[in-house]
């Protein structure tokens, strides 16, 4: 790694205050953080065999995350989430003795182009549209047609029960299918989706 | 708690929330749960996060999902009686002494612009048309012509007597097949769905091409060239079957070219308009003004509707 990132001990000033508004961490995660999703699945499918794993690690990096958040926002989230990620997937290694040896393809290997820019806030802006009916393509029909019902028409449970011949329990369960599938692509791969020029 | 059961859990929160009743309780009980812990906290925010921005879904307003309701417009404009297709070809060559001479074979179907018409011959075998296409069939023969445009075949296999497609000098020789033919000028392209297919030309058996599910094979007057796409692609390709255009980092230019394959309301792009961006999403095939609505939010172009044509700019 040309840079490591120790959150917790780091000697560089913080943001003044003790602990974080739950609004400013918010609204952080979800401006900072969530947009380079993509960059950590890609990051953690790259570096870790057991694709079942994933959706765990994702959710172990973002709790991490959050956590060492509350004491101060890092100030440059990408390096932040990205050695979070790395030193879960270490620590995992190092606590688990069955893992195999091949769990991690080569952790010297778990340096990525953490510096490099991200697209600007214009163009992703821009991309927000494109993107949400990029995924939306790609969700399963049942769902796609309760979430378009829902977002596009604006549809109460009952209407899109009545549209879709189903039960509203089915309709939730279609919603809420929706729902986590959106995030794992709008946000996963949106790295993919990205425009071209 | 795996991460699947608390994704799950925050889901069911944000879709009462949304679409249910809440009730204050519902908001302590959604409060303790996410001061539980940081894991809980994260997996809301981030659902949360995409179901808001998913809100902007609704400039699309006017976008009827498919499944919902499976009635894009449809002009369909069979022409069943040889004297009104004789009209029919008259009008497209502008040779009618040619036409009388030799009177080609088959029944001639054909569809106006936006139209698309579905033919069903004896054997059960299909043949949809897509917009502004002519084609000839004779059942019998197991034969057909593409004169104009664009025709999705599905060809009930008969070995003994396979069934042959002809688009100018090119001959399409079904072997159990599923397969759409699009005639341009200059150029022909088959794409085979399922089965397989023979491309020839005819009077030189040198330029032939067999194809297998996913080619797609582009011929012109000198040369036929195989690609491979994949099953997604094409079926969006053949969204027009199903009444919407399906783009994929579709530039600016293209998709307007395909919109005004199907509409009388055609699309211009201004000088300067900015034709290499490109687009990913599906429209309804005939609603030119959605897609000028789109391209404004989403490119950042200026769209003017003027009645009978939308003008793009940049």
């Amino acid at each position: 790694m040309g840079e490591t990132f120790e959150f917790n001990r780091s000697g560089k000033p913080q943001t003044s205050g003790a602990a974080m508004a739950a609004a400013d961490l918010k609204q952080w995660f979800v401006r900072e953080v969530l947009p380079l999703e993509a960059l950590l699945m890609h990051f953690l499918h790259q570096n870790w065999r057991n694709k079942t794993e994933i959706e765990d690690l994702r959710q172990d990096v973002y709790a991490q995350v959050l956590e060492a958040a509350k004491a101060g926002i890092p100030e440059k989230p990408k390096a932040f989430v990205i050695t979070t990620a790395r030193n879960l997937l270490i620590d995992r290694i190092r606590h688990n003795q069955v893992v195999p040896i091949d769990a991690v393809n080569d952790l010297d290997e778990l340096n990525i182009a953490i510096d490099q820019p991200g697209p600007d806030r214009s163009v992703i802006a821009r991309d927000v549209l494109r993107r949400l009916q990029a995924a939306i393509d790609l969700l399963p029909p049942r769902a796609r047609e309760a979430v378009l019902l829902r977002r596009v028409e604006g549809l109460s449970r009952r209407e899109i029960a009545e549209r879709m011949g189903v039960s509203e329990n089915t309709v939730s369960d279609h919603i809420t299918a929706g729902m986590r599938a959106l995030a794992d692509i709008y946000l996963g791969e949106a790295a993919e989706l990205r425009r071209t020029p | 708690m795996s991460a699947a059961d608390i994704n799950a859990k925050a889901a069911r929160f944000l879709e009462r929330r949304d679409l249910g009743q809440w009730s204050q309780a519902d908001q302590a009980e959604l409060d303790t749960w996410l001061n539980e812990s940081a894991s809980h906290t994260a997996a809301f925010w981030r659902l949360e996060a995409v179901w808001q921005d998913a809100d902007r879904l609704s400039a699309l307003r006017s976008f009827k999902p498919q499944t919902a309701t499976p009635e894009p417009r449809r002009e369909i404009w069979p022409i069943l009686r040889r004297a009104v297709a004789a009209a029919v070809v008259v009008a497209a060559t502008g040779s009618a002494g040619a036409y009388y001479l030799f009177q080609p074979e088959g029944e001639r179907y054909s569809t106006p612009l936006g139209g698309r018409e579905v033919i069903t011959l004896f054997d059960g075998s299909q043949v949809e048309l897509n917009t502004d296409t002519q084609v000839r069939i004779a059942p019998a023969k197991r034969m057909a012509w593409v004169e104009k445009g664009e025709a999705y075949f599905q060809i009930k296999h008969d070995a003994a007597h396979p069934f042959v497609v002809s688009v100018g000098d090119h001959r399409i020789v079904d072997l159990g097949t599923k397969f759409v033919v699009r005639d341009e000028p200059g150029r022909l392209e088959v794409s085979l769905v399922e089965g397989r297919a023979r491309v020839e030309q005819l009077n030189n058996a040198a330029k032939t091409a067999v194809l297998s599910p996913g080619d797609v094979a582009v011929a012109t007057a000198n040369e036929i060239s195989v690609t491979k796409k994949t099953e997604k692609h094409l079926a969006s390709e053949l969204g027009w079957r199903r009444g919407v255009l399906t783009f994929d980092y579709t530039s600016l230019a293209d998709a307007v070219a395909e919109f005004n394959r199907y509409n009388q309301k055609k699309i211009v792009l201004a000088p300067g308009a900015p034709k290499h961006l490109t687009m990913v999403g599906t429209f309804p095939i005939n609603d030119v003004e959605l897609f000028g609505r789109v391209a404004q939010l989403v490119l950042k172009v200026h769209v003017v509707n003027k009645g009978d044509k939308v003008v793009i700019s940049r």
